[in-house]
């Protein structure tokens, strides 16, 4: 049971932090409204529903950012290996090449598929 | 720090099937980058059948030539075994079934990123558009499959079990018509499924806090030290529970069912009724079984609970729904209770055996029959695609009675009608459980039936007994594809409804070395 | 005695005794399949099958009486079924054969009745395609020689039925009883479908043979197939408690009623009883709870007989008490079985007599069927009044009458084997007096109040001969069979016989006191309904006869206990679920109409409540676990 002290104590952090934060921010915030910033999210984006008709709503920054999160997760791969990669030897390189190779191909396809260009 | 890492060693042969699919994805998704638009599809379906089959030709090699491994494969983090073997030859046959019906182009919008009803959208009809990125979706998606059934530690199983569940997100966000339905379908599938993600993932961590480890026979050699129930250990047993049980669409995590076979494309409801749910049985029974096969007096009781809710709640709710595919997935619902009953039947060796046979073959039978019926929705339609409401199909007997007949058969299996492969489905586990200690919930599964049979028999009356809507729905031509699947399911459904001997055999077979730890 | 022996049998008429199955079922097909081309001649060809059937039957009774006593069992294999599971075969035995006389017998003068009644349908060959489908079903569950071929004729039945009882789609209370039928019989078949599963698990066949020799073995679960066969039994054969379809079952035409509803179907379950008697007789709890099912139905039937204004309702309330004798009978073992199946011989004659005679006089009245409206028909319609009055007469047990010599059987066996039983089967007999008489005299006598455009005559040859035939059986049937110990005698190969058979006792105790209560309850029937005026329309009348006018509130208790709960759990779901039609055509309204904030509104709230109702089943799950866990 003691094992779990650390883990209760941190959620009862985790929850207090958020709640704490939550509800205080409407007190202690300066409130300067302004047109961008009633917009959902304040991305200065308009939110849906598009014109009348339809039409398509950009995606860039969403695209953007996985992109960045692939990129994100091949990092935190890469660095255990770099810690380990005498040890791992010839297995390892191999692996590693496998798997960057993988992530290529996604980042092929969103070059190809013209997810970099920004219009 | 003495760190002396052991370079890992990976058995490639045994994970070819795996790697096979996943290869075959990832070239995929390099057609998609690299061939022009007109040739995609004619390198994309060739590809996929090829990947399919071809990992089920070596699955048959490992069967019959090189032998069933023994010990788990990858450093412990994959089991390929009897079952595995098993499970994957069926996910990969209904797969490739369902591949046939999604080559129809006429199931998927051209553009899923055009506002439904916008001017972009009519363009890319008009431009004859298609998404082949299905293909390799698809490959993805069925790889995970294969992966979450015959994963031997959490972790991977969480891997497998989002490697296969992303895809089929965004797969359930392309039907053709009805757009908005489809996306919201999308939506809520990915909200809820994430949900139970995190249940997985939660559960997870609280058993990785009680056994220092997330192999599952790590766990299960864990359970053995301990006396006295740790009531985080229970608790994470309930929540990976969670995130398991949302997968197979037990009560009361089966909300989502319904919506997202109703709003999918077909093709793609028939492979999530088919496939996620086989792979989604062999991870709880590995799991449940494996893992946590030494806490069963805890969670059989709960389990209980949950197999009458999912079979009583399945089958009445059934009753009311007015939309073909609606029914379907609560039928679903009502099928996954009838195979949790499979899930408790444990026992000694031999027991459990005879359970897991049960489970193996219902699993097939129910696959196909599955895959067979959703293709038969598939043709009926009318002005806005196919016609779902149970009111259109008011005398199809007499419009096209071959084509009502076979769906009518495919609800006598779905039934467990004798003289259907459903009917030996349903005894195989519910034989097990009855031996197996459990007679009175195959008593609530046999009364379910019964009320299932009753809706079941309630659309073969409306479809030969009724007189047909002036304005009904026309018949569509079934393309090969859709034709070939409807006859081979209703073929391997008469066939092991009749002579179901020799793959209720290699179920047995399959079962015998039960899995691996 | 125990049962005898059964041999293997090839040649001869036995050999072909398929055939009585196939030639029903062949005409069936061609009626069904013919289509209009069979319009003018379908009839006939179902007669002339049902008929084929009976003389085939008749060959093969003859050809069995010519065997030994002890070699009166015959199988005659067929073809492989299931392989490994099931040989198909059948089996001719001194129990099938008294069906398969009755089956084709009745049958064959309820299909040549309905020649008649049904002349002005325009759906007259369909009705035969089904007539004969059920007599080919029908003498199937009576002569496979297995369970699983039993069953086969048992959902066929049930399908006929199901079919017949909907056979005028169009009335909507028709197509609802029809489903009433099907669900209520569904429970019941589980019963019966988890029986066989203990069966095949237990024995490893399904054969009569291997599994009823081995019944009495000591580690067979004899109590639980038992029940679950008489699970069985109470469904298709209307006793309590799945006894509510029965009445419903009247909305089909007066010939399936008779048939079907009165003569054979329903005694399908008597036949089971009997013919697993081996289990029953392991099982002495099965065989208390048979008896006590009897004997409950037998009177709930008789009561709710006692109120019905509907001559068909009242008759089939008269159905499941009679039915409810033969169960009882059944309940006891050896010493029942013989008058048991020979009051279902009598019980298929008088009573298919008097629903015909039934359907002869709504045939007169334009269908009419409310005995207030009847009165006085005695002197209008003569044979049909005769026929009607004698086939009355046996059911009350009138001395000499068939009824008599049966009933009092089984009264006498119930009162050897308990006195309760056997006082309340008395009380039934003076019910019945009453309740039979009050039909006769209301229908037959007293003032005529006819309808206005009423014109009543009677009903031409082809309906009247049937009736006449049938009411022999129904005088003289039931003397011919017990007096002497004659059945008795004959069924004893196939069922075993008690070791000092009962003799027939006319002036004992319960014997004087059934006759007494019976003179008493039609004496008072006859003042009440035969001398007295009649009102048109049924007085409130006391709680008791509310009770029995609503059937005993069955429906009521099925309703608060299985529709309800259904409907409430139905209605949690929608909760969660209200996303049929309505929902997605406001979420496509909304959306196309631009209103984005409900759009949003409904589909986050639709998902939020999903992830509500999962967290809530989560905490569940894992409140179960730690509750289990730290038990």
């Amino acid at each position: 049971m003691e094992l779990y002290v650390p883990i209760l104590v941190l959620a009862v952090l985790a929850a207090g932090f958020a709640v704490f934060s939550v509800t205080i921010a409407p007190f202690t915030g300066p409130k300067r409204w302004n047109r961008a910033k009633l917009d959902a999210y304040e991305c200065g984006i308009d939110p849906t529903p598009q014109p009348v008709g339809g039409g398509r709503f950009p995606l860039k920054y969403m695209i953007t950012a996985m992109l960045f999160i692939v990129f994100d997760i091949e990092i935190i791969f890469l660095y255990p290996w770099a810690v380990a990669f005498d040890q791992l030897g010839v297995f390892g390189l191999v692996e590693m090449v496998l798997f960057i190779v993988t992530v290529l191909v996604a980042y092929a396809y969103v070059w190809r598929r013209k997810g970099l260009d920004w219009d | 720090m003495n760190n002396t890492f052991q370079a890992p060693t990976i058995e490639y042969g045994q994970l070819a099937p795996l790697l096979l699919v996943f290869g075959a994805a990832v070239v995929g998704v390099l057609i998609e980058a690299f061939a022009p638009r007109y040739l995609r599809k004619s390198f994309q379906v060739p590809l996929t059948f090829v990947s399919l089959l071809g990992a089920f030709a070596l699955i048959l090699v490992q069967v019959f030539v090189s032998g069933v491994p023994t010990a788990p494969a990858a450093m412990g983090a994959v089991a390929v075994d009897g079952p595995s073997l098993f499970i994957w030859g069926v996910i990969l046959i209904l797969a490739a079934v369902s591949v046939l019906l999604i080559t129809d182009d006429d199931h998927f919008v051209p553009q899923a990123a055009a506002v439904p009803g916008s001017a972009e959208e009519d363009d890319a009809l008009a431009e004859g558009a298609a998404h082949t990125e299905v293909y390799p979706l698809v490959l993805f998606a069925v790889g995970g499959m294969l992966l979450f059934a015959a994963s031997n530690d959490l972790l991977m199983m969480f891997v497998a079990l989002e490697v296969m569940s992303l895809p089929l997100y965004l797969l359930c966000g392309l039907a053709r018509r009805r757009r908005l339905l489809s996306q919201e379908a999308s939506v809520k599938y990915f909200l809820l499924g994430a949900f139970s993600s995190g249940f997985f993932l939660y559960g997870m961590a609280l058993i990785y806090g009680f056994a220092g480890t997330v192999d599952l026979a790590g766990i299960s050699r864990a359970l053995g030290t301990v006396s006295g129930q740790d009531p985080l250990l229970l608790i994470g047993t309930a929540l990976l529970g969670v995130g398991l049980l949302f997968k197979i669409g037990a009560a009361p995590f089966q909300a989502w069912k319904p919506d997202v076979y109703q709003g999918a494309p077909t093709p793609i409801t028939a492979l999530m009724a088919s496939g996620t749910l086989v792979a989604a049985f062999g991870a709880l029974l590995r799991v449940f079984w494996v893992a946590l096969g030494n806490l069963d007096w805890d969670w059989r009781p709960v389990m209980w609970g949950v197999a009458i809710l999912t079979m009583v709640l399945g089958a009445i709710l059934a009753i009311t729904q007015t939309d073909i595919k609606r029914m379907l997935a609560y039928s679903s619902i009502a099928h996954a209770g009838f195979l949790l009953v499979g899930v408790i039947a444990t026992g000694d060796a031999r027991q459990n055996a005879d359970a897991l046979s049960g489970i193996l073959f219902y699993l097939l039978v129910y696959g196909i029959t599955t895959v067979g019926a959703f293709a038969v929705v598939t043709v009926v339609r009318d002005a806005g695609g196919e016609a779902g409401h149970l009111s259109r199909w008011a005398g199809l007997g007499k419009r096209a009675p071959a084509l009502a007949g076979v769906f009518a058969f495919f609800l006598l299996a779905f039934a467990g009608i004798p003289l259907t492969s459903g009917f030996f489905g349903k005894y195989a586990v519910f034989a097990a459980a009855a031996t197996g200690g459990a007679l009175p919930l195959v008593i609530v599964g046999v009364v379910s039936s019964a009320v299932a049979a009753f809706f079941y028999v309630r659309v073969i009356v409306l479809m030969f007994f009724s007189e047909p809507a002036a304005d009904g729905p026309t018949i569509a031509v079934p393309s090969m594809g859709t034709a070939a699947v409807v006859t081979v399911a209703a073929a391997a459904t008469v066939v092991l409804g009749v002579f179901p001997e020799p793959v209720l055999r290699l179920a047995d077979q399959a079962a015998s070395t039960l899995f691996i730890r | 005695m125990e049962p005898a022996e059964i041999f293997p049998h090839s040649g001869g008429v036995i050999g072909v005794s398929w055939l009585m199955i196939a030639l029903p079922l062949l005409g069936a097909a061609i009626l069904l399949l013919g289509g209009r081309r069979t319009d003018r001649w379908g009839h006939f060809l179902g007669v002339a099958m049902s008929l084929a059937s009976f003389v085939v039957g008749v060959l093969t009774f003859v050809e069995l009486l010519g065997l030994g006593e002890e070699q009166r069992r015959r199988v005659v294999e067929l073809f492989e079924f299931i392989p490994g599971m099931v040989n198909m075969g059948l089996l001719v035995d001194p129990l099938s054969i008294s069906f398969v006389l009755l089956i084709t017998g009745v049958g064959s003068l309820i299909h040549i009745y309905s020649i008649g009644y049904m002349s002005h349908d325009p759906g007259r060959r369909r009705f035969f395609a089904y007539l004969n489908l059920f007599v080919a079903a029908m003498l199937l569950l009576v002569l496979a020689d297995n369970y699983v071929g039993m069953f086969i004729g048992w959902e066929g039945v049930g399908l006929a039925s199901y079919l017949l009882i909907g056979f005028w789609q169009h009335k909507p209370s028709a197509a609802t009883a029809a489903q009433k039928a099907f669900i209520v019989n569904r429970v019941g078949d589980f019963g019966l479908l988890v029986a066989m599963f203990l069966i095949w698990t237990t024995f490893g066949s399904f054969a009569y043979g291997p599994v009823l020799g081995a019944a009495g073995d000591a580690n067979v679960p004899a109590t639980a197939i038992g029940l679950l066969l008489l699970l069985g039994a109470c469904g298709k054969s209307a006793q309590l408690p799945l006894q509510s379809w029965l009445l419903d079952a009247m909305e089909g035409p007066t010939p399936v009623s008779a048939l079907i509803h009165a003569a054979t179907m329903v005694t399908a379950g008597v036949y089971l009883i009997v013919r697993s008697g081996a289990f029953f007789q392991a099982a002495p709890t099965a065989q208390l709870v048979v008896t006590i099912v009897g004997v409950a139905t037998l009177l709930a039937g008789a009561i709710i007989g006692t109120a019905k204004d509907d001559i068909k309702k009242a008759l089939a309330g008269s159905t499941m008490s009679q039915i409810g004798y033969m169960v009882l009978a059944a309940g006891l073992g050896p010493i029942g079985y013989a008058f048991a199946i020979a009051h279902l011989i009598t019980h298929g004659f008088f009573k298919a007599s008097m629903f015909l005679g039934a359907g002869s006089v709504m045939h007169a009245m334009n269908d009419e069927v409310d005995m207030r409206k009847y009165g006085g028909l005695a002197s209008v319609m003569k044979v049909t009044w005769a026929t009607f009055g004698l086939g009355y007469l046996a059911i009350i047990g009138f001395p000499l009458l068939s009824g008599y010599w049966t009933k009092d059987g089984i009264i006498e066996a119930a009162m050897e084997h308990s006195p309760i039983l056997g006082w309340l089967a008395v009380i039934g007999a003076g019910l019945t007096g009453f309740y039979m008489s009050r039909v006769f005299f209301m229908t037959f006598h007293g003032k005529r109040r006819w309808a206005e455009d009423a014109h009543p005559h009677e009903s031409p040859a082809v309906m009247t001969w049937p009736l006449i035939l049938l009411s022999i059986g129904s005088v003289f049937g039931g003397a011919f069979l017990i007096v002497g110990n004659r059945f008795m005698t004959f069924l004893s190969p196939a069922v075993g016989a008690p070791e000092e058979p009962l003799g027939f006792h006319p002036f004992s105790v319960p014997g004087i006191t059934t006759l007494v209560l019976v003179a008493i309850g039609a004496g008072y029937a006859w003042t009440k309904y035969g001398r007295s005026e009649v009102p048109a329309v049924a007085p409130r009348g006391s709680f008791l006869t509310t009770f029995a006018r609503r059937d005993l509130y069955g429906d009521a208790l099925n309703e608060s206990l299985f529709m309800r709960p259904g409907q409430w759990l139905t209605r949690l779901a929608v909760f969660f679920d209200n996303r049929g039609v309505d929902g997605l055509v406001n979420g496509l309204a909304a959306g196309i109409g631009g209103s984005s904030g409900r759009l949003r509104r409904i589909q986050t709230g639709f998902a939020r409540s999903y992830a509500l109702s999962m967290l809530f089943g989560a905490a569940v799950v894992a409140g179960a676990l730690l509750l289990v866990g730290n038990l």
